[in-house]
């Protein structure tokens, strides 16, 4: 009974692999709960400061996360809304304006984008500061809005490629009957691809606000710093999340600091997870809905 | 109007294309004096030592090839088998939890694979051998395995289930187990699926950065052994960035730099070349 020896053992091996994987990822995300939940609270996050005076920016957060979480949101925004306009418009070029060979071209140079490493866009943004310091202003350093751009490159390939592939993805009777009713390109373009691709597109927003937020090789070149206090102009040094993660797994004096290196993991992943949960919650719902709307 | 608009996304299009361009010319501008000098290629093969003048970056293309490719040897066979399980063996609801547990594991930072990697694996690998910090390439492998075995299992399940039902559904029709379906039918279908999951992770494994950095141990000797201490090309980006712009050090980061998107470019081609080939049709 050889094929059932073979049935069996592969089986065996399926489940096995399985196993692994659920217990490595079970392992790594218990450990860190573990570690990290005990110092879960309000002080961890704002120190000796008063919540709402932080949140205001009132008073100085000194011994809190509030800094490392605020940089973060600041400098996702920015490269975000850097990002997402010129990613959308190119998406929106390959997918209806681009002939086959410029289309093939494009797709080519932006698979290249998206393999290139994300510590040498990192070393691109740093070496464009010091480039721009010693050619133009001495007040140009790695700082806020250098990070900024250089995350936008990191994830301005997926949203090109999302835009992109959301909108081909539409039925092909679906494109093409506006257009054959005598609307021009771009009103096709605004109220039938735009709504029915919508899904698509806003999942591959989500998707690049969640790179932006876990990248720590980029930012670590160009600008970001262990302690800045939240940050105060785009020309300035700020704080960030997976740098301070980074940044207390090599340098934590105590037992208090690393375990605050371990709630602020259980911060980031949180924040990841919901992303990436919202992503997929996105393209499933509002792409649906609208369509029935119509 | 209609024009002006056409013109703005073609724009649009132009710069991101000409940012991917800029990178690499800015890369070789700022690495051309090493080149000039004829010092670039005899930078690939020799070691690192700045105390005797040496900038060569070859203990670091060797750290990052033998850490990316023991990372595929662990990821490759895991990745395999969970996919076989999701497609085959696994009820629907199972199924559903590890397709969703595998999602939510690629939106998991690779600074936290890192931090956790420490205090996890570090220890542990340096009890078993008794060998050093146990900061070395098989710490850092083991990780980087985990940090691409969902790439890998994503494209692996995705052309798994593009195996056409009517193929399948006659092996269960001839009374076929599904080892005999899997390895008969759908793993000679998928091949070109598998290989550009596997060319992906191995660009993904290359890449990373904070793994190395953190796990590695970063030492710049030539690695001998999987419990030595190596420092990947990534990891010395990150060490040696310097405001110094003119020093060899940091010069020899661009010939990094250039490497680090010379591989990256040849494996996306490779993916490329893969997928865009016609499926045979027998």
């Amino acid at each position: 009974m050889k094929a059932a020896t073979i049935e069996k053992l592969t089986a065996v091996y399926a489940w096995t692999c399985g196993i692994l994987l659920v217990g490595i990822v079970g392992g790594i995300l218990g450990y860190l709960f573990y570690r990290g939940w005990p110092g879960m609270n309000l002080s961890l996050i704002f120190g000796d400061t008063s919540p709402v005076a932080a949140i205001l920016l009132r008073q100085p957060v000194f011994n809190g996360l509030f800094p490392a979480i605020f940089g973060t949101l600041v400098l996702v925004l920015l490269s975000v809304s850097i990002a997402v306009p010129l990613g959308i418009a190119a998406g929106i070029y390959l997918a209806e304006y681009a002939g086959q060979k410029a289309r093939h071209i494009f797709g080519m140079i932006f698979d290249i984008l998206a393999g290139i490493p994300s510590i040498v866009i990192g070393l691109f943004g740093f070496s464009v500061a010091v480039f721009l310091h010693h050619h133009f202003s001495d007040r140009i350093q790695p700082c806020l809005l250098i990070s900024a751009l250089s995350l936008a490159f990191l994830v301005l390939p997926y949203l090109i490629r999302t835009t992109q592939v959301a909108i081909e993805d539409i039925p092909r009777h679906t494109r093409i009957t506006g257009t054959a009713l005598g609307a021009s390109p771009l009103q096709n373009i605004i109220h039938v691809l735009i709504p029915h691709s919508l899904g698509g597109i806003l999942s591959g927003v989500v998707l690049a606000v969640g790179r932006c937020a876990e990248d720590t090789a980029v930012i670590m070149l160009t600008g970001v710093v262990a302690s800045a206090g939240v940050p105060r102009s785009l020309m300035g040094g700020y704080e960030a999340l997976p740098f301070y993660i980074y940044y207390i797994s090599a340098q934590y004096t105590n037992e208090a600091e690393l375990t605050s290196g371990f709630s602020a993991c259980i911060i980031l992943i949180l924040l990841c997870a919901s992303l990436f949960g919202m992503a997929f919650w996105i393209r499933r719902r509002i792409s649906a809905r609208l369509l029935y709307r119509h | 109007m209609e024009r002006t608009i056409e013109r703005l996304l073609f724009f649009a299009a132009i710069t991101s294309a000409g940012l991917t361009l800029l990178i690499f010319i800015f890369m070789v501008i700022l690495g051309l004096p090493l080149i000039g000098e004829g010092r670039f290629f005899s930078l690939l093969t020799t070691p690192w030592s700045p105390s005797h003048d040496l900038f060569g970056i070859y203990p670091m293309i060797i750290g990052t090839l033998s850490i990316a490719f023991l990372a595929m040897r662990f990821s490759v066979p895991l990745s395999m088998g969970c996919s076989v399980l999701v497609t085959l063996y696994a009820d629907s609801t199972l199924s559903r939890f590890l397709s969703g547990l595998i999602r939510l594991m690629t939106g998991i930072p690779t600074v936290i694979y890192g931090f956790t990697g420490i205090f996890l694996i570090v220890p542990f690998i340096r009890q078993i051998f008794q060998n050093g910090s146990g900061m070395c390439i098989l710490s850092a492998s083991l990780l980087l395995a985990v940090l691409i075995a969902p790439t890998m299992i994503l494209f692996f399940t995705d052309s798994f289930n593009r195996v056409p039902a009517a193929y399948t559904l006659a092996v269960d029709a001839l009374g076929g187990t599904r080892a005999q379906k899997l390895f008969y039918v759908i793993l000679p279908h998928s091949i070109r699926g598998i290989l550009s999951g596997m060319v992906l992770a191995l660009g993904r494994a290359m890449g990373d950065t904070l793994i190395a950095l953190m796990i590695a141990g970063n030492a710049v000797a030539v690695p001998t052994s999987v419990l030595d201490s190596a420092r990947t090309l990534t990891a010395h980006i990150a060490l040696v960035i310097a405001a110094d712009f003119d020093s060899i050090e940091f010069r020899t980061l661009f010939a990094c730099g250039i490497v680090l998107y010379g591989f990256t470019t040849l494996l996306i081609l490779i993916i490329r070349g893969l997928s865009t080939e016609k499926e045979e049709v027998p």
